[in-house]
């Protein structure tokens, strides 16, 4: 769906993506991730024919960006960098708007496109009151509504999730799930690494402007081959399992092993009480973390 | 995406209240020449006001002559500098561009928007005018046979009398003549609004070339370029009440201001469309 090759975006002497590979393939969620100033944005709207590849090229949809932009963005909904509506209009006049400007769709049509979209994103029963008026929220459901009216193949999201409540948040990100099985591939921005886990399938993580990181995320958060344990009893485990103990923390253990349900098996064979075991996995910050170098919003103090 | 341009323009009340206050000046003026009881003597005070306490149907042309030296100019200024740089910093443009909306349809079409703004608030300005003028002064031509005009009646500016239906022609001439001299200065104002994302600071950057342009025009040591001055041949649509038509004026104007759409609009379009869009 999306193919970046060396894609280089500089502004004067900044260079805020620097030779991106990307690859995102058909009915992926793939999470972007990477710290504020990292060059998330700056990518998105490459790839929206809004800013122009320095070098580099970009294939969306299979076609060439910016050169066949026109074929490409009516099968694309986006919402970049927060959502923009003419504050004095109501929401659902902001779509009406919106879904005249462009190509394709009937007037006929218009008005129960724009209530499905409102309705998608939990806006049916808004009023007429002018979209100042919103809350933070309400203009981010209603920026979601801007990217689903046309039903796109592709969504192209940027921080979707800013100015939710946990609640909204959920609903948005269920919304997503849903969108995703029925078909639409999801390519999402964020820096939020909660958001990426609970949602992607495929993570890129960009830092600096560079790619540093994309797999799927079960590869990245696949088992390390250890197991934490945890047992009243530690110190008779310890004698049961002689030299395979990585590391140790009062009654909590971490065991080099390759399978939980055996060694659970081993451990209460010899009479320890086991209280929990699993098997360890990397999260996705720790995977992110050790990707990635200090945040690019910060500036001196240590490196 | 022209018609939805023009539902922006009709949905926004700003709009609405400019139009308003341009109408405003001409009747606070009229009430005032009314109540007074006495024309300024001619030469004095705006164009044609020593002629309309006569007639009120000359009042559309004193009306336009007393908004267009500042506050048409102003008005333009405003929506020609809002048409791109208004929908960057309300973070609209990103939206439209992606939803596609082509560059150069949405400038063309913003171009338009701003035609009809002014066609629109010219148009308006010249219907109220002639009613506040007919119902404050009168029709002094009333009273005679048709054909035939009498004493007192519109006269033009070289003393000729006119008949109604030449100056309906020529007032429309007037209007024409105004809508392409402020598409000119239009065209300046949508250029800088591509420069940037404040509406404002377009609208102050118009305003700053049309104060260089009428400062130039009072400066001898300024002649040589004086004819190509975006200002230069504003007033010249006074020309259409002379009897007959003075013409010259008129031309060179109408091709300066041709000149100033084509090179600024070009310039706007290779501007905006080569441009990144971070807002």
């Amino acid at each position: 769906m999306i193919t970046t090759h060396a894609l280089t975006k500089r502004f004067g002497r900044i260079v805020a993506v620097d030779a991106v590979d990307l690859s995102v393939r058909e009915g992926d969620r793939y999470g972007f991730l990477g710290p504020n100033g990292s060059g998330k944005t700056t990518l998105v709207r490459m790839l929206l024919g809004l800013v122009y590849a320095t070098s580099g090229e970009i294939e969306v949809l299979g076609r060439p960006i910016p050169k066949r932009v026109a074929e490409v963005l009516p099968d694309v909904g986006a919402l970049v960098e927060g959502p923009g509506a003419y504050g004095h209009l109501s929401g659902r006049r902001n779509l009406t708007l919106l879904d005249a400007a462009g190509p394709g769709g009937g007037r006929r049509t218009r008005r129960k496109r724009v209530g499905e979209a409102l309705e998608r994103v939990g806006l049916a029963h808004v009023d007429q009151r002018p979209v100042k008026a919103y809350s933070l929220g309400m203009r981010q459901r209603l920026g979601l509504a801007a990217a689903l009216l046309r039903r796109p193949r592709l969504l192209i999201l940027d921080e979707p999730t800013n100015g939710l409540d946990p609640q909204g948040i959920k609903e948005i990100r269920e919304l997503l799930i849903e969108l995703n099985q029925d078909g639409t591939t999801v390519f999402l921005s964020s820096h939020l690494l909660a958001e990426v886990e609970q949602l992607g399938t495929r993570v890129g993580v960009v830092d600096r402007g560079r790619l540093v990181l994309e797999d799927d995320l079960e590869a990245l958060r696949a088992a390390t081959g250890r197991v934490l344990v945890g047992t009243p009893d530690p110190a008779v485990a310890a004698s049961v399992l002689d030299g395979q103990i990585e590391a140790r923390d009062g009654d909590r253990l971490v065991i080099r092993h390759d399978d939980p349900a055996a060694l659970n098996a081993l451990l209460v064979g010899a009479g320890v009480r086991v209280r929990s075991i699993d098997a360890e996995r990397r999260t996705l910050e720790q995977v992110v973390l050790a990707a990635t170098g200090p945040g690019s919003d910060r500036f001196g103090g240590p490196e | 995406m022209i018609a939805v341009e023009l539902r922006k323009l009709v949905l926004r009340p700003r709009m609405w209240v400019s139009v308003g206050l341009l109408c405003l000046l001409p009747a606070i003026v009229a009430v005032f020449l009314a109540t007074a009881d006495f024309a300024p003597p001619p030469g004095q005070g705006g164009a044609f006001l020593s002629a309309v306490v006569n007639d009120g149907k000359l009042y559309p042309a004193a009306a336009l002559a007393l908004v267009l030296p500042l506050f048409l100019p102003i008005a333009v200024a405003v929506v020609a500098g809002d048409s791109i740089a208004g929908e960057a910093s309300g973070g609209t443009l990103r939206y439209l561009l992606v939803r596609p909306v082509g560059r150069t349809r949405l400038l063309v079409a913003k171009l338009i928007a701003v035609a009809v703004y002014v066609t629109a608030a010219i148009v308006i300005v010249v219907l109220t005018s002639l009613v506040i003028g007919v119902l404050l002064f009168g029709t002094g031509g009333s009273e005679v046979i048709p054909g035939i005009p009498a004493q007192g009646g519109v006269v033009s500016l070289s003393g000729a009398p006119l008949s109604s239906s030449s100056l309906g022609l020529r007032l429309l001439g007037a209007v024409g003549y105004i809508v392409l001299s402020m598409l000119g200065f239009a065209a300046i104002t949508v250029f800088l609004s591509t420069l940037t994302d404040s509406a404002l600071g377009a609208a102050l950057g118009g305003l700053a070339v049309l104060i260089t342009s009428s400062v130039l025009e009072t400066l001898d040591a300024a002649a040589a370029v004086k004819p190509y001055l975006p200002t230069h041949y504003w007033l010249s649509w006074i020309d259409f009440f002379r009897d007959p038509v003075l013409w010259r004026n008129i031309d060179h104007g109408l091709l300066l201001q041709a000149g100033y759409i084509v090179v600024f609009f070009g310039a706007a379009w290779a501007n905006f469309a080569t441009r990144d869009i971070t807002s």
